[in-house]
């Protein structure tokens, strides 16, 4: 089974986010970078189907040369290969254009199944799967939860768990799925696969490589024109000492006229 | 110079941060509570490769350096010294010195176990007579009907209890100190080698810490480590390496301590303003901090030279001085910050200050550590090697 696995590097969620002075984007000074959570349960479900047909796992980045950290682990948690997709035109790239990318890299190597995170946790898109579908023209499901494929590697049946209820759907392969954390638990790199994905050679493509013209690319629908701050928290109001009947009309008259939720 | 680690450092660094915050950190209380030998965590550090870390993958192992070891044993320490000790002993006391100085059929057959997590080794050298003294040791290995005969008592041997392979340092030669010394591979198996006293600890209680009996123990002639008379040798030469792996265990304790008090400062309140906003409470975290970096960047330094095959003897004493003083005296500092909550077991704390304890003791006393530096001070007119 041929699978390729999408992976994105990005802030780790726990540390603090500054934001450049002049809006550009985010200072990357001192900040841990790492392989976007949901793409560890999407390489993770990658190898299982590995483990469970055969055949090789692909990851697949498109970033600056720092994404490569990102690919190692991939390869230190077992995938056989992996390229980086890197070029001056995908700097500040939109959604569209970095699965036109991909697409370009996915395209012939004719793969039985794609899978992404269900989204990266830095911009809480969820675009570039859907969109990388569409752009190989292949079925998708998103936000699988469970992922099995028949024998004959024909199909797969895939849960997306809804708003109080599971959708189980059944997707001709080839396929893209994006997954949900839910879907396993991913392995810890073992050091022996540090060790062998030390040795692995990491490609690196650019659009020529890919065999994209800067056309095919296009240029970004959406621009990040700037970022700003999230307004800092105000303290909050105490009624003290009042008593009890009095305390509730503050507390309503401040939910009324202050914070207007009532 | 060149202070950065590699990529697979940092991705090993994330790996086992990660491991150890998930599988061992939760379990931490209640191993050292219960004071009981963690198996399953083992077996799982065991599967991620951390039992023969340094031990070439020809022989099951990761192939990784020594700067990867001091990282991982870090790391596991942050999150409970006694699980770490267990997984450092086997790893520099026992795997290392077979691969040193073992023969290609002493690896083949005690190498991949002991780095796959079948069995565990321990190292025996401490008697009750020869501790800091070591070389004086007692315990006598004859030969007799082509075997080795090895009888005596090993005291404070660490994994003693569950280890199925013990490397024993006995006197093989009719001559006094280290030149009459010879090491054995002797299988818990063999007939004549048994536990003694199991002892009751202050700190890293979850590894077990107990005397080894030999009584006429059975040694095959082919399980001498080394050469007759090489014993000395093996032992001071291990020990450069299980001193890094304990600087790096005792740097662990203090980063922890560092990184609960640094927490706690931040939501603990007093006189109508946050702990950490005292200068006292500022300047304790950075004497922490400070101390820490430093011992952290010498145990580099210790781990690099032996990487490069450079006697390291010098470095890696300085290094276990400095880091195991800094986590007693972290702990400590830290226990103080938290007053009464660092007093009692509802936080992690007062382990940490009975943990770090033992690091200024096992594997070279500070007081044998100074000994060590000021002999090669001497020795060298006091010039420090760049």
């Amino acid at each position: 089974m041929n699978i390729i696995v999408c992976l994105k590097q990005v802030p780790d969620t726990e540390a603090p986010i500054r934001i450049r002075p002049d809006g550009t984007g985010i200072d990357e000074t001192g900040l841990n970078l790492v392989m976007n959570y949901y793409d560890e349960h999407a390489t993770e479900a990658a190898l299982r189907l590995r483990e469970q047909f055969g055949g090789t796992v692909t990851a697949v980045a498109v970033g600056p040369e720092r994404a490569r950290e990102a690919l190692r682990q991939a390869l230190a948690m077992g995938a056989d290969e992996a390229a980086l997709l890197r070029d001056p035109q995908l700097d500040g790239a939109d959604h569209l254009q970095v699965a036109r990318a991909l697409a370009a890299f996915i395209t012939p190597r004719t793969p039985d199944v794609v899978i992404c995170g269900k989204l990266s946790t830095d911009d809480n898109a969820a675009v570039v799967g859907p969109a990388l579908a569409e752009v190989l023209d292949l079925p998708q499901a998103t936000a699988i939860a469970r992922l099995e494929v028949d024998p004959n590697r024909a199909r797969a049946t895939v849960h997306r768990e809804l708003e109080g209820a599971v959708e189980v759907l059944e997707v001709p392969l080839p396929a893209l799925f994006t997954v949900e954390r839910s879907l396993n638990e991913p392995r810890y790199p073992s050091l022996p696969g540090i060790m062998k994905a030390k040795r692995k050679e990491i490609a690196v493509m650019d659009l020529a490589a890919l065999g994209l013209s800067p056309e095919e690319v296009g240029s970004p629908g959406a621009v990040l024109e700037r970022l700003t701050s999230p307004p800092g928290r105000t303290a909050g109001v105490q009624v003290n000492g009042a008593e009890p009947e009095a305390a509730v009309e503050a507390i309503i008259t401040f939910l009324s006229e202050r914070a207007k939720v009532l | 110079m060149n202070l950065e680690l590699s990529e697979e450092h940092r991705l090993l660094q994330a790996t086992v941060r990660e491991f150890a915050a998930r599988e061992i950190a939760p379990a931490a209380a209640r191993l050292d509570r219960e004071a009981r030998y963690p198996a399953e965590l083992i077996a799982r550090a065991a599967a991620l490769g951390l039992m023969g870390l340094m031990i070439p993958e020809q022989y099951g192992g990761a192939g990784m350096d020594g700067v990867a070891n001091v990282i991982v044993q870090e790391e596991l320490a942050r999150a409970s010294a006694g699980v770490q000790v267990i997984v450092s002993v086997n790893n520099s006391l026992v795997a290392d010195p077979i691969l040193r100085f073992g023969t290609e059929e002493q690896k083949r057959r005690y190498l991949p176990p002991l780095t796959e997590g079948r069995s565990l080794g321990c190292y025996c050298l401490t008697e009750s007579s020869a501790g800091s003294d070591a070389m004086a040791l007692e315990t006598r290995a004859g030969l007799r009907g082509g075997e080795w005969v090895i009888t005596g008592r090993k005291l404070f041997v660490t994994n003693g209890v569950e280890a199925d392979l013990c490397i024993v340092y006995a006197r093989s030669e009719d001559v006094p100190g280290a030149r009459g010394l010879s090491a054995f591979l002797v299988e818990k198996s063999f007939p004549g080698i048994q536990v003694g006293k199991v002892e009751h600890k202050l700190g890293i209680r979850c590894s077990s810490t107990a005397e080894i009996l030999l009584d006429d123990c059975r040694v095959p002639a082919e399980n001498l480590l080394g050469r007759r008379g090489e014993g000395g040798k093996i032992a001071l030469a291990t020990l450069d390496g299980g001193r890094i792996g304990i600087a790096a265990q005792a740097i662990g304790l203090a980063r922890a301590a560092l990184e609960e008090a640094t927490a706690y400062v931040s939501q603990r309140r007093l006189f109508g303003r946050a702990l950490r906003d005292f200068q006292a409470t500022q300047w304790a975290l950075a004497d922490m901090a400070t101390r820490t970096d430093a011992a952290r960047l010498l145990a580099y330094r210790a781990a690099w030279l032996r990487d490069r095959g450079e006697r390291c003897t010098r470095e890696a004493a300085v290094a276990k001085l400095i880091a195991s003083e800094t986590a007693m005296w972290a702990t400590h500092r830290a226990v103080q910050l938290f007053g009464g909550y660092g007093y009692i077991q509802d936080y992690p704390l007062e382990r940490y200050f009975r943990d770090a304890k033992i690091t200024e003791i096992y594997e070279g006393t500070s007081e044998i550590l100074r000994l060590v530096i000021s002999r090669d001070v001497l020795g060298s007119k006091g010039t420090a090697r760049p």
